[in-house]
């Protein structure tokens, strides 16, 4: 890849990072009720995934050999649902019926409805489990594919996360990367207040894992970072701990617990698309 | 299959380890069976939580080493990944005893393998009572209430060996998930072969009557035989007995039939609010069906310690038991 094509590729996924956070301001305003704080610290975690990272084929959404990702924090789902659809798992008109009665959209991911969900999700603390279920089944199949995994950090409460983090390490599961956005909030405050999971990179060492931490908001270091994984064959699981700011783009949401949920009237809703606008 | 022997060979033949346990219990053959379907189907994987022995899966990993996982002491991870390995192709069955994984693994098969409708198989073995004088920590008396009520699921309890045989070969091609409720593999079976038209929702009627009708499931189904049999000698009353193996879907044609008798008694070995007396009530009643009626098994309760056959004695689960029952109820 050349200088130019690089820059090219970093200034789409940042573009893309913002689409996304502009589609879920849209959609939000059509539930009236929504997760901006989670997804915004995502965007470009899910950016760099969906149009660099992951093996797909729209045409083809259960192609056996495609990469997984589980959405194991299910609530940033209204962020994704707009990327399947700008990549071309479904026309993007059906964005429209968000959450509304019999959609296949709501506030967490239905895989039996949505082309491009690898898994339904929603109750913390599955996810990297299931990623470990399908990270076993390619070595039994015999097939090449990665699962990644993203979890949320105050996911990191769960018990059953590190249940799956030892078997992990224990199965030798080289294909499966989990991602935790660290945003540093939670429902009702900061993690460090609800529940501290410092030393966060210490604890998925210890359990077996290969650590490397990024700026989850930097898309250049987030491809590099994912472009660099190891081979699955070295048989270590991967940790990226992505160091993320909850509500990033829109300044009176950032670092703000109380962004994890809500709502924006109109006016709010174009007072956070100009403060998308002025970062970009 | 040869099993391994006990650690110290100079050691008494009545004395027994862990491996060497499996000789008492010479029913459980679901690893067996799983081992021959491997074979078959090389989509099978086998998930365990440090159980191998105890459960003779075992059996199967020791053919099957490379689809068979050992989870440790970690059963909502298990529960968790074997949606996850479904959801890849693969055919799992994941074991452990009954009270962690029907009760403590309830909402990981609710929300992973039966809202996505996997085909994953859940083989809840030592369930109900069977774990005596373990306690209640390791009784399931409320598994087939919480799992019948999981949408999609299919809830199967069987009595024997060759019942389990039948519903593990029905089961590959079965769509959606299982709910495989089993027990210790001690008891004397009760059929002599695998039922050659097993049928997950078709209930198997065992002995034919007309003037009241068990309806059981489980273990309990051979004391329930041997109770018509005495209710027939000392009475001259003609029960019907009635395996009820599938609690979900239930089959409603048996249910009203029987409650044609007049007399329906259900038997099992589990609370009796929801399970399958509260299947069997709620066909009656959706049907407005006229018959005199009752839910026999544990009576909203916690089962005291106590080795398992006094135990079942207790709670009227013996032939002597279910007869009172009856009596009762007629």
């Amino acid at each position: 890849m050349t200088m130019a094509e690089r820059e090219t590729l970093l200034a789409m996924l940042r573009d893309r990072a913002n689409f996304c956070r502009r589609e879920t301001i849209r959609l939000i305003a059509i539930a009236k009720s929504g997760h901006y704080g989670s997804v915004f610290s995502a965007a470009e975690i899910l950016s760099v995934l969906y149009y660099h990272v992951l093996r797909y084929d729209p045409q083809h959404p259960d192609w056996p050999d495609r990469d997984r990702l589980i959405l194991s924090k299910g609530h940033v789902a209204v962020g994704l649902y707009p990327l399947l659809a700008d990549v071309g798992f479904f026309d993007p008109a059906l964005l429209d019926s968000y959450t509304r009665l019999g959609s296949p959209f709501g506030d967490h991911p239905d895989m039996r409805l949505i082309p491009g969900i690898d898994f339904s999700s929603g109750s913390l603390g599955h996810g990297l489990s299931v990623g470990g279920g399908m990270a076993l089944a390619a070595r039994v199949t015999g097939r090449a594919y990665r699962v990644y995994v993203l979890l949320g950090d105050g996911e990191m409460d769960e018990g059953q996360v590190w249940e799956a983090a030892m078997s992990a390490a224990h199965f030798k599961l080289g294909n499966l990367v989990a991602i935790v956005d660290r945003n540093r909030v939670s429902v009702d405050g900061q993690t460090a207040e609800v529940m501290d999971i410092e030393p966060l990179a210490d604890k998925w060492a210890a359990f077996g894992w290969r650590v490397l931490e990024v700026d989850g908001h930097d898309v250049e270091a987030l491809v590099d970072c994912l472009d660099g994984l190891p081979n699955p064959a070295s048989g270590q699981p991967t940790a990226i701990i992505a160091h993320t700011v909850a509500g990033k783009g829109v300044p009176f949401m950032e670092n703000r617990f109380e962004w994890h949920l809500g709502y924006l009237a109109p006016d709010d809703q174009a007072r956070a698309l100009a403060g998308l606008e002025e970062k970009r | 299959m040869t099993l391994p022997s006990h650690t110290g060979s100079a050691l008494h033949p009545d004395t027994w380890d862990l491996p060497t346990s499996t000789h008492l219990a010479p029913y459980l053959n679901w690893g067996q069976v799983l081992a021959k379907l491997g074979w078959e189907h090389a989509h099978i994987v086998v998930l365990t939580a440090d159980l191998q022995h105890a459960n003779r899966l075992y059996d199967f990993s020791q053919v099957h080493p490379r689809r068979f996982f050992n989870f440790g002491i970690a059963e909502k991870n298990m529960v968790s990944a074997a949606a996850g390995m479904a959801a890849a192709g693969l055919l799992p069955y994941v074991a452990t005893y009954a009270s962690f994984i029907g009760l403590l693994c309830a909402e990981q098969i609710r929300t992973d393998i039966c809202y996505p409708g996997l085909p994953v198989r859940i083989l809840a073995h030592h369930a109900g009572i069977t774990m005596g004088f373990y306690g209640t920590s390791h009784h399931a008396t409320e598994d087939l209430s919480i799992l019948r009520s999981f949408a999609g699921m299919t809830v199967f309890s069987t009595v024997d060996p060759h019942l389990a045989e039948a519903a593990l070969r029905a089961s590959v091609d079965h769509p959606g998930p299982i709910y495989f409720r089993l027990g210790r593999g001690r008891e004397k079976p009760v059929y002599a072969l695998p039922p050659a038209d097993f049928a997950f929702g078709r209930a198997i009627a065992m002995r034919d009557g007309h003037e009241a009708a068990i309806l059981a499931t489980g273990l309990p189904l051979g004391a329930a035989l041997e109770a018509a049999e005495i209710m027939a000698a000392e009475e001259g009353v003609s029960v019907r007995v009635v395996d009820m193996h599938t609690v979900k879907p239930l089959d409603a044609e048996a249910v009203l039939a029987a409650a044609a008798t007049g007399v329906v008694l259900t038997v099992e070995e589990h609370n009796i609010v929801g399970g399958l007396g509260g299947a069997v009530a709620e066909v009656l009643a959706e049907a407005g069906a006229r018959c005199r009626f009752r839910r026999h098994g544990l009576l909203d309760e916690y089962a005291l310690i106590g080795p398992p056959l006094a135990l079942y004695a207790h709670y009227g689960l013996d032939a002597a038991g279910i007869v009172r029952a009856l009596r009762e109820l007629l």
